[in-house]
C-alpha cells in the first residue's frame, strides 16, 4: 500500500457514494483516512451534537453539502419542548467564517432562523440547494432571502415546516435572471403567494422537473404553469376545484395530457372529486403518489383513481381508503414497493379506518412490498404471521394501532407472537415500531431474530426490564431506541452501559428510571451527554432525590462533551 | 373530596394553587411519581381497571389525548385539524365579549396553537390582565377569567379540556370579572 499513488485512492474513492463506505474506508489506515477526508464532499450527521461545527471542517475542508438531523424523533410528537435546541444557525456561521464552499444544505428537525437563511444566502456564492423538513423557526423574510440572494439556486425543498407567514413577496423576490429553479416546494407554506410572480417564476425556469404547490394556488394558475412545463416529473396540486364545464378545466385537461413525464404526484390540498378525472391520463405512468393530505376524496373516488395506477411503486394514503380500497390496491398495484396508511380521524371513531384485513390483502398482492406505516383500528397475530409469510422482505415495518394497549381482539391475546413473525420472517427488518398490548415475549423475540435492526419505536409495551434488555443484547445493529410510556427502569439501563456509544441515541420518557439511575450512567459513560428534561420545574425543588422518576431522558453518544446551547429546563447530568 | 383538598392546602406551602403545569387536566404528578408510567385520564382509568387486571399499570390512554400519541406528526395533525373545523364551521371565528366593554371583537381560533396563545391574544386584545390557570383554582386571583361556551350550550371554563377539543367544541368566548369568575373557579 506504500507505494499506491494517493491520486488513485482518491479516483477509487470517488465512486463511493455512501456514507458508510466511506466511513468504512476511512477506518482503514492513516494514509486512507487522509486521502478520504480530503475528498469527501457530502457529509451527513445523524445528530447535530454528536460533533461540532469546527471539527467537522476541520476534518472535511472540501465540504459542500452537509446534512445534519436535530431534535430526536420523538419531537415530531409534541414530547420535546420547542427550544429544546438543534439550531443550525452556527453551522452556517462556522461554514461562511472557514470559506466552506457549501453548495447543499439539507436539514430534518432544526431550528432555523431568518437571520440564518440570510447568512446562509450571503455566504455561499454557489450555494444550490435547500431542503427543510420538519424544521421551524423562521418566517417567509428568511426565503426571500434566499430567493433574492442565492443566483444558482436550483432546489427548494420545504416538507412538512412549521414556517410563519409574512404572506409578502417572497416568490417576488426571485430575480429575472434566476432560471435555474429545478425542484421548488413550497406546499407546506400557510398564506396566500403572488400568483403572478408565480406565473411568471414558471415560465422562465425551463429546467423545473418537480413543483410543489399550497393550497393558496387555484387550479386556474396551475393550468397556465402546466402548460408551460410539460417537463415536469414530480408534480403537488395546490387546489385543485373548478368547474367541469369551465374553459379553464378544459385548458388543464389539454395541459396534463401533454405531461408525459409525470411520475410522481401529490397535493390535492382541497380537492373537488369531479374534477379528479383530469389527471387519469397521468395515472398510468405514476410510480409515486401522495394523497395523504388530500382529505376532500372520499373512499370511492380514491378507489376509482387507484385503479388508474398499474405502476404505483409508492403509495401514501389516508385511512379512509378502507380494508376494500386495499383490497383495490392489492389487486392494481403489483410493483408496490412502499405504503403508508395515515388516519384521517386522530379521535378513533372507528368508522373511516382499516383493520388487519387491509393489511393481509395488501401483503397478499403486493410482493414485492418492503416498507410500511400502518395506522388502524386493531391488528390481530393471525393477520400478522400471515403478513410475514406473504412479505419476507421487510425493511422497515410500522404499525400504529390507534388504541397503543389493545390485545388480538379475536384471541384477547398480547400481539407479541405476531410482531415475533415479522421479525423473524424479515430478516433484513431495519426499522420497526410497535404498538398494540405487548410483553415481554416481544422483546424477546426481537433480541432473538431482529439481527439487522437499526431503530426501534417502543410505546405502552413490556413488563419488565427484561424486555428492554433482550434488545439491547441482541440486536447488535442498533443504533436508535426510542421509548415511552413502559416499565423499564434503572435496571436495563445500567446493564450494559457500554452498549449506548455504539448507538446514535436513546429516548425512555414516561418509563421508570430515576434520576439516580441517569447519574449513575452519566458518571460511568463520559462520552455520553445524559440529558433530561425537565419540563413544568417538576425536579427543580428537590434535584437531589435520586429516588425519583425522570419524565424525560434523552442520551447519545458525542465527541464533544455537553452542549453549551441546553435550556434551562434541560439538564446534562 | 372537599376534605382531601383542605388537608393538602393546610399541609404545604399552597404552592400547588399557583402552579402551571402542563399535566393533563386530571392528573396529578405527585400521585403519578408513587405509581407507574400511568398517564391517562381518570375516567378512562376505571373502566380499563376492569378488563385488564394486572395490565392496570398501563391503562389505555383516551385515544388522541395524551401527548404523544397516536405518533401523528404536529404539522399532520394540525392540517387534520383544520380541515375538521373548516368542515364543521364552528371552533374558527367566535365572537369575544368582555364585561364591561362597550363592543365585541371576533377572533379565529385556527389562528393560536396553544392556551397560551389564545390567552396571550385575549390579553393584548382587551387590555387585561388574565393570569394563570390551575385546574384546582381556575384563574383564580387574577381580574379576570375566560370562558366559554360550548357546542351544548354550557358555559366551561377556558383550559380544563386538550386544546384541539377547545377548538372544535367553543362557540363563543366570555371574559368574565375576578368576582363573577370566583365562583366558577372553586368548583
Amino acid at each position: 500500500m506504500n507505494y499506491f499513488p494517493e491520486e488513485v485512492l482518491e479516483h477509487v474513492f470517488d465512486f463511493l457514494k455512501s456514507h458508510r463506505d466511506r466511513n468504512a474506508v476511512s477506518l482503514v489506515c492513516k494514509s486512507w483516512y487522509r486521502v478520504e477526508r480530503f475528498s469527501r464532499e457530502r457529509v451527513f450527521i445523524g445528530n447535530c451534537y454528536a460533533i461540532n461545527p469546527d471539527r467537522l471542517i476541520e476534518r472535511f475542508p472540501r465540504l459542500r453539502s452537509l446534512t445534519l438531523k436535530g431534535k430526536p424523533h420523538f419531537a415530531d410528537f409534541n414530547l420535546v419542548p420547542h427550544d429544546w435546541g438543534g439550531f443550525v444557525y452556527p453551522w452556517i456561521d462556522a461554514m461562511a467564517k472557514r470559506g466552506v464552499n457549501l453548495e447543499e444544505l439539507r436539514l430534518k428537525r432544526m431550528v432555523v432562523s431568518d437571520e440564518g437563511l440570510e447568512l446562509l444566502s450571503r455566504s455561499f456564492v454557489n450555494f444550490k440547494s435547500l431542503i427543510l423538513v420538519s424544521c421551524e423557526g423562521f418566517t417567509t423574510d428568511g426565503l426571500a432571502a434566499i430567493a433574492s440572494n442565492c443566483r444558482f439556486l436550483r432546489e427548494l425543498d420545504l416538507q412538512e415546516n412549521e414556517v410563519e407567514d409574512h404572506r409578502g413577496q417572497w416568490l417576488s423576490c426571485f430575480p429575472d435572471s434566476c432560471t435555474s429553479l429545478v425542484s421548488l416546494n413550497f406546499a407546506c407554506l400557510k398564506g396566500e403567494v403572488n400568483l403572478a410572480a408565480l406565473e411568471r417564476l414558471m415560465a422562465r425556469s425551463c429546467n423545473l422537473r418537480s413543483l410543489k404547490l399550497n393550497h393558496a394556488v387555484p387550479l386556474d394558475t396551475l393550468q397556465k404553469i402546466l402548460a408551460q412545463a410539460p417537463q415536469l416529473v414530480d408534480l403537488g396540486t395546490g387546489s385543485f376545484v373548478s368547474d367541469p364545464d369551465s374553459e379553464t378545466f378544459r385548458r388543464l385537461r389539454t395541459a396534463i395530457q401533454k405531461c408525459a413525464s409525470i411520475k410522481s404526484l401529490s397535493g390535492f390540498l382541497e380537492v373537488a372529486p369531479c374534477c379528479l378525472p383530469a389527471i387519469y391520463p397521468i395515472c398510468l405512468n405514476l410510480t409515486t403518489l401522495n394523497l395523504s393530505y388530500a382529505q376532500g376524496i372520499h373512499g370511492s373516488e380514491l378507489i376509482k383513481l387507484i385503479r388508474h395506477c398499474g405502476k404505483l411503486q409508492r403509495l401514501w394514503i389516508l385511512d379512509c381508503i378502507g380494508d376494500k380500497g386495499l383490497g383495490v390496491v392489492a389487486s392494481t398495484c403489483k410493483e408496490l414497493q412502499e405504503l403508508r396508511v395515515f388516519p384521517s380521524d386522530l379521535h378513533g371513531d372507528g368508522h373511516a379506518a382499516v383493520t388487519e384485513e387491509g393489511l393481509v390483502a395488501i401483503s397478499a398482492g403486493c410482493p414485492k412490498l418492503h416498507s410500511l406505516l400502518y395506522f388502524c383500528q386493531q391488528m390481530t397475530n393471525a393477520a400478522l404471521i400471515t403478513v410475514a409469510k406473504n412479505c419476507p422482505n421487510f425493511t422497515r415495518f410500522r404499525l400504529c394501532i390507534i388504541n397503543p394497549t389493545i390485545p388480538d381482539p379475536v384471541t384477547m391475546q398480547p400481539l407479541d407472537e405476531g410482531f415475533g413473525a415479522i421479525v423473524q420472517s424479515c430478516k433484513g427488518l431495519r426499522r420497526l415500531s410497535l404498538s398494540g398490548l405487548l410483553t415481554d415475549q416481544v422483546f424477546l423475540y426481537i433480541g432473538m431474530y431482529a439481527e439487522q435492526l437499526e431503530m426501534l419505536s417502543v410505546a405502552f409495551a413490556g413488563d419488565s426490564d427484561k424486555g428492554m434488555l433482550c434488545v439491547l443484547n441482541g440486536c447488535k445493529k442498533l443504533k436508535k431506541l426510542e421509548i415511552m410510556d413502559s416499565p423499564f427502569g434503572n435496571l436495563a439501563l445500567l446493564t450494559d452501559v457500554g452498549k449506548y456509544e455504539t448507538m446514535r441515541s436513546l429516548w425512555m420518557s414516561s418509563c421508570e428510571v430515576t434520576l439516580g439511575g441517569c447519574k449513575t450512567l452519566a458518571k460511568k459513560m463520559p462520552r455520553l451527554n445524559v440529558e433530561i428534561i425537565n419540563e413544568g420545574d417538576q425536579m427543580e425543588a428537590t434535584p437531589d432525590d435520586d429516588r425519583q422518576k425522570v419524565e424525560k431522558m434523552y442520551l447519545y453518544r458525542s465527541l464533544v462533551g455537553a452542549r453549551r446551547d441546553a435550556p434551562d429546563f434541560v439538564w446534562t447530568l | 373530596m372537599e376534605t382531601q383538598i383542605m388537608s393538602c392546602e393546610s399541609d404545604d406551602l399552597n404552592l400547588k394553587a399557583t402552579e402551571l403545569r402542563l399535566g393533563l387536566p386530571g392528573t396529578d404528578p405527585a400521585l403519578e411519581k408513587q405509581s407507574s408510567n400511568k398517564r391517562a385520564l381518570s375516567e378512562i382509568d376505571s373502566c380499563s381497571d376492569a378488563k385488564n387486571g394486572e395490565q392496570d399499570r398501563r391503562a389505555p390512554p383516551a385515544k388522541g389525548q395524551v401527548v404523544g400519541w397516536p405518533p401523528v406528526r404536529s404539522y399532520r395533525k394540525n392540517c387534520l385539524q383544520q380541515k375538521k373545523s373548516e368542515a364543521d364551521g364552528s371552533g374558527m371565528y367566535v365572537k369575544v365579549s368582555m364585561d364591561g366593554a362597550p363592543y365585541l371583537r371576533k377572533i379565529d381560533l385556527k389562528v393560536y396553537q396553544s392556551y397560551l396563545d389564545l390567552l396571550k391574544a385575549l390579553q393584548n386584545m382587551f387590555k387585561c390582565t388574565i393570569g394563570v390557570y390551575t385546574e384546582r383554582e381556575g384563574y383564580n386571583g387574577s381580574d379576570y377569567a375566560p370562558t366559554y361556551e360550548d357546542k351544548e350550550g354550557d358555559w366551561m371554563l377556558v383550559g380544563d379540556v386538550p386544546w384541539e377539543m377547545f377548538v372544535t367544541s367553543c362557540k363563543r368566548l366570555r371574559i368574565m370579572k375576578g368576582s363573577e369568575a370566583k365562583g366558577l373557579g372553586c368548583l
